[in-house]
């Protein structure tokens, strides 16, 4: 039995009551949405805020909806609904697919898009009850002073585990963002950070809103893959999001390729620019594309399978990407 | 909302639940999640504490239909919403094809993962009465059983699938 601490539990319907709740116990509340992170997390004496600001009975952070050459998401909305959503599967089923990879379908009718985005970063050693912690001595990340992934590191490396961002990145997204003081937008492949203690760039009395992400051309094919222990409830070991476009003859005119799971950061490739675009997805190609994304693709012991496998499977996944882009272009975009 | 003048200390909150069709008024402490409101304020213990963090299913119930961990859910996202447990699924003298079907099959075992099961399997049939074999493992992705390797699970829910898109009896079904 795992236990919560006590709290006031706000349900405001507003988005501005939130914002104010948010800003007047600054310090001592966090946000809730489905709480399929935070929950656990709780429990897990990770967090123990006297305040929870829960997001999902508030209606502007809901709607799927087409507007201005984008596709705006609420935040509050479900994995479930992303998953499902006809818009969504019509522009970008590769997001439609991600979102149907997390967790399992309870935690995805529970858990949103804008708690997926805000997914605290994962550590093997993080990850715990209080009392394993304890008993292995605390960690940069919560109540210590060393590292056990990086030996005498003094960031955390922990890593980012959600899946919908590194499509979500690799389809040029950007997130709103909301505060008592007022309003931004930010890029999602600026949002994050390689801190694995904050790895957002993101103030904590702000929220996230809505996500938009710009309709695709024709020319645009995207896909995410994700490799897990299990085909159902795992985070990701290492997950690979490709968008390409393709032009009449088959030429690439722009890539962008995402690997997420290492670090605290989603690693865009660089480079690939240079290896791939003007050019045709031939074999010999794509294996550059392979080999200059594993050269700069670095596991660490933050998730507890064994880093030398988990590298060896970043050419496989990226070779996998381009065969599904490749074999059924249209519908995996 | 009540505040709390000593944060850290237990709040009590006057919730109102529905479940299995009855409005409760009940004090509950607010950092209750819905699974301890059933369990230990409503004495219904037919939802599981396994793993207590959103990995097993054990606790899955019916929240306006769907199947949600009870787990990890804060009590007050249940307010104004219907929910189901297993103790509401049926009748007590009339069980759920899905009921007779796992005991025809012998579906459960220990019984521990049971009644999270059968919650994922009746929002399934009463959204799809002829899933396929993939449709029903998928949607029993977040249910994990330790004894019986799934086999007979899925043979019940194809059972209680067909006695329902029939309008027989499970038992008549079985073998036939
Ligand atoms: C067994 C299990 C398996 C899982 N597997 C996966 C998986 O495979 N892939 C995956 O990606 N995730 C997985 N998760 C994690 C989680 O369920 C999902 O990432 C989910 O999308 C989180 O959304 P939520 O609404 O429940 O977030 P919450 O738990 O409500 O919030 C997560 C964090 O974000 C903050 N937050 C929430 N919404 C906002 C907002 N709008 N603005 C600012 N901050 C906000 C919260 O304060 C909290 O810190 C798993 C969880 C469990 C328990
Ligand atoms: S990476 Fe290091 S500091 Fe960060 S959670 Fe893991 S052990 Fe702790
Ligand atoms: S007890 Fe809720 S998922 Fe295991
Ligand atoms: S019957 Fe024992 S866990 Fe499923």
């Amino acid at each position: 039995m795992l236990r919560l601490h006590p709290y006031v539990y706000h349900r405001p319907r507003r988005l501005d009551e939130a914002l104010e709740l948010l800003k007047e116990h600054s310090g001592d509340v966090l946000p809730i949405a489905g709480g399929t992170d935070l929950v656990p997390n709780m429990k897990h004496g990770l967090f123990a805020p006297g305040h929870l600001v829960a997001l999902k009975g508030i209606d502007e952070l809901h709607g799927i909806e087409e507007r201005d050459g984008e596709l705006a998401i609420g935040a509050a909305e479900s994995l479930t609904a992303v998953a499902s959503h006809p818009l969504v599967n019509d522009h970008f089923p590769a997001l439609a697919h991600a979102a149907s990879l997390v967790a399992h379908p309870m935690i995805r009718n529970q858990g949103t898009l804008g708690g997926n985005i805000c997914l605290d970063t994962r550590c093997t050693y993080y990850n715990q009850t209080h009392f394993w912690r304890r008993a292995l001595g605390y960690c940069l990340k919560k109540d210590g002073d060393v590292c056990h992934v990086v030996a005498g590191g003094t960031k955390c490396v922990a890593a980012h585990s959600a899946d919908t961002p590194p499509i979500l990145m690799a389809l040029d997204a950007a997130v709103d963002i909301a505060s008592a003081d007022g309003e931004r937008s930010i890029k999602l492949s600026d949002f994050f950070t390689a801190d694995g203690m904050w790895n957002k760039r993101l103030e904590r009395h702000e929220l996230v809103t809505r996500v938009r992400i710009p309709l695709p051309s024709p020319k645009l094919h995207a896909t995410y893959t994700k490799v897990r222990e299990r085909k159902s409830v795992d985070f990701p070991l290492l997950s690979i999001a490709l968008a390409v476009e393709l032009d009449d003859s088959g030429v690439m005119d722009s890539i962008s390729l995402i690997v997420a799971a290492l670090g605290a950061k989603p690693r865009v490739i660089g480079g690939l620019d240079k290896i791939a675009v003007g050019k045709k997805p031939t074999d010999d190609i794509v294996e550059a594309v392979a080999r200059q994304t594993y050269r700069q693709c670095n596991p660490l012991d933050n998730i507890i399978v064994e880093i030398e496998w988990r590298r060896a499977m970043v050419p496989v996944y990226v070779r996998r990407s381009f065969n599904a882009i490749l074999a059924e272009p249209r519908a995996t975009a | 909302m009540a505040s709390l003048d000593r944060p850290g200390e237990l709040l009590i909150e006057a919730i109102r639940l529905t479940v299995n069709g009855d409005t409760h008024d009940l004090g509950v402490p607010s950092h209750y999640t819905l699974l301890e409101a059933l369990r230990y304020v409503l004495g219904l213990t037919g939802p599981k504490q396994g793993c207590d963090k959103g990995d097993c299913g054990a606790c899955t119930v019916l929240l306006d239909g769907v199947p949600t961990l009870s787990c990890i859910l804060p009590v007050q996202e249940a307010i104004g919403k219907e929910v189901t447990t297993i103790e509401g699924l049926a009748a007590p003298d009339a069980p759920h094809a899905l009921q007779d079907a796992f005991d025809l099959t012998g579906g459960a075992q220990c019984g521990f993962c049971t009644s999270g099961i059968l919650m994922s399997a009746a929002a399934l049939l009463a959204a799809n009465r002829s899933p396929t074999r993939l449709e029903i493992r998928e949607a029993l992705a977040g249910n994990l059983c330790r004894c019986t390797g799934y086999t007979k699970i899925y043979e019940a829910i194809e059972l209680a699938a067909a006695a329902l898109r029939e309008e027989r009896m499970p038992a008549e079904l079985k073998g036939s």
